[in-house]
């Protein structure tokens, strides 16, 4: 699969709270972050937390977010960033222009 | 060894069985009878994960000191310059992540407890703690600060949540009064909980 | 619907900072797992999965690797690798047999 996303676009991640094994965590949904790097691509975790082959692989970024967007208390100046690996069947284009 | 009821006598052999303790020598050895597993291999897997421990990773970091090209090695491909260095990471996703005068990253695993456990070996109990992974991508500074670390807010601090394939290494910066140190001076400066993210070395 | 092994950013006290040796047992399940891992007979994934969907109260009460061997266990029985009946007559067989060994 050919990768969607590039180092530098603004994604966000989508709000679902499905059942099954989601190694996207609750606290990012529906924030917006920017891409940091493309990881690879690999098998689906989602898949393979049931025995299944989890293919075709897809593709995986590190996308960073600032902390201050992520928590409304948030302690610490704005450059603060939590950066977490997420797969691309979890992100959408930030369509938000500043 | 082989029969099938041999079993290694546990360490912990004076205090009764616990359920799960039972659970594992019931499945290890019906598993090793169904010749799924075996008991040599599976000890020998228990000795090599003894074998590693925080100060292959210290090795590493040493070397990333003294070494300006070797450390741009580390960075860009860090299984390879393990590897370099005779540490074999058996697959492990290695990311190293720099530490700066202007950036501290930290690592968690919030969903379970990934852990660049192939070069550090077993994580400690307080980076698997419900604590830890509650807290920490939410309130950094403070967790670090009960750590014993205080960072000034003009260094930005990078919390990396470990959800996929890598695993990650923080590299500490080379800390002052350590210019005639050589390697193996600078690898007994680095802790685990500098390579985690919630120390730095001091000379 | 926040599933409760997804704790990132949940309130809770300090971390508490004391370590203990790993136990034997405690290493042999987690050779258990690389082994069977390796064979993907059990891969790392299931293991997650298989203990994500331990409940909330007992996910909390069990420790670190009493929560591994049991979703191993259950992994190893939804497959068909080893049944019910023949873990539950060797658990039996083990406890007897432990019990032996203190006399």
């Amino acid at each position: 699969m050919k990768a969607r996303f590039r180092p530098g676009d603004s994604v966000t991640v989508r709000s679902a709270y499905s059942l099954g094994h989601v190694r996207t965590p609750h606290y990012i949904k529906g924030k917006r972050g920017i891409i940091e790097r493309v990881c690879g691509e690999f098998a689906n975790p989602e898949e393979l937390a049931y025995g299944r082959r989890g293919l075709p692989k897809r593709p995986l970024y590190r996308v960073r977010f600032e902390q201050e967007q992520v928590w409304p208390d948030y302690i610490g100046p704005p450059s603060d960033t939590v950066d977490i690996e997420l797969y691309e069947h979890w992100l959408e284009p930030d369509t938000k222009k500043d | 060894m082989g029969t099938p009821h041999d079993h290694t006598p546990p360490a912990d052999s004076d205090a009764p069985l616990t359920y799960h303790q039972t659970m594992e020598i019931a499945v290890r050895e019906l598993l090793i009878e169904k010749k799924i597993i075996d008991a040599a291999t599976l000890h020998h897997q228990v000795e090599k994960m003894d074998a590693r421990s925080p100060a292959m990773g210290a090795k590493v970091v040493a070397r990333a000191w003294v070494d300006p090209e070797y450390k741009q090695r580390l960075l860009t491909d860090s299984p390879a310059a393990c590897k370099e260095l005779g540490i074999e990471l058996d697959g492990t996703l290695l990311v190293t992540v720099e530490n700066t005068d202007d950036v501290h990253n930290a690592i968690v695993c919030t969903l379970c407890s990934c852990y660049p456990r192939n070069l550090l070996g077993l994580p400690p109990d307080w980076y698997k703690s419900h604590a830890y992974r509650k807290r920490v991508v939410r309130e950094p500074r403070t967790v670090l600060a009960e750590f014993g670390l205080e960072l000034p807010d003009h260094v930005t601090v990078r919390v990396h949540d470990s959800t996929a394939d890598m695993r990650y290494l923080v590299l500490p910066a080379r800390p002052s009064g350590t210019a005639r140190f050589d390697q193996e001076a600078l690898a007994k400066l680095v802790s685990r909980d500098c390579m985690i993210g919630v120390a730095v070395p001091h000379a | 619907m926040r599933r409760h092994h997804d704790m990132g950013g949940e309130a809770a006290g300090p971390v508490n900072r004391s370590e203990h040796e790993y136990a034997f047992w405690e290493k042999r399940v987690d050779a258990l797992l690389v082994l069977l891992a390796k064979k993907k007979l059990v891969r790392v994934d299931e293991l997650r999965r298989g203990i994500e969907q331990i409940g909330p109260d007992v996910y909390d009460k069990m420790g670190y690797y009493d929560r591994w061997i049991t979703s191993i266990t259950n992994n190893l029985l939804e497959k068909g690798i080893i049944t019910s009946e023949e873990l539950g007559r060797r658990m039996a067989e083990v406890e007897a047999r432990h019990g032996k060994e203190d006399e």
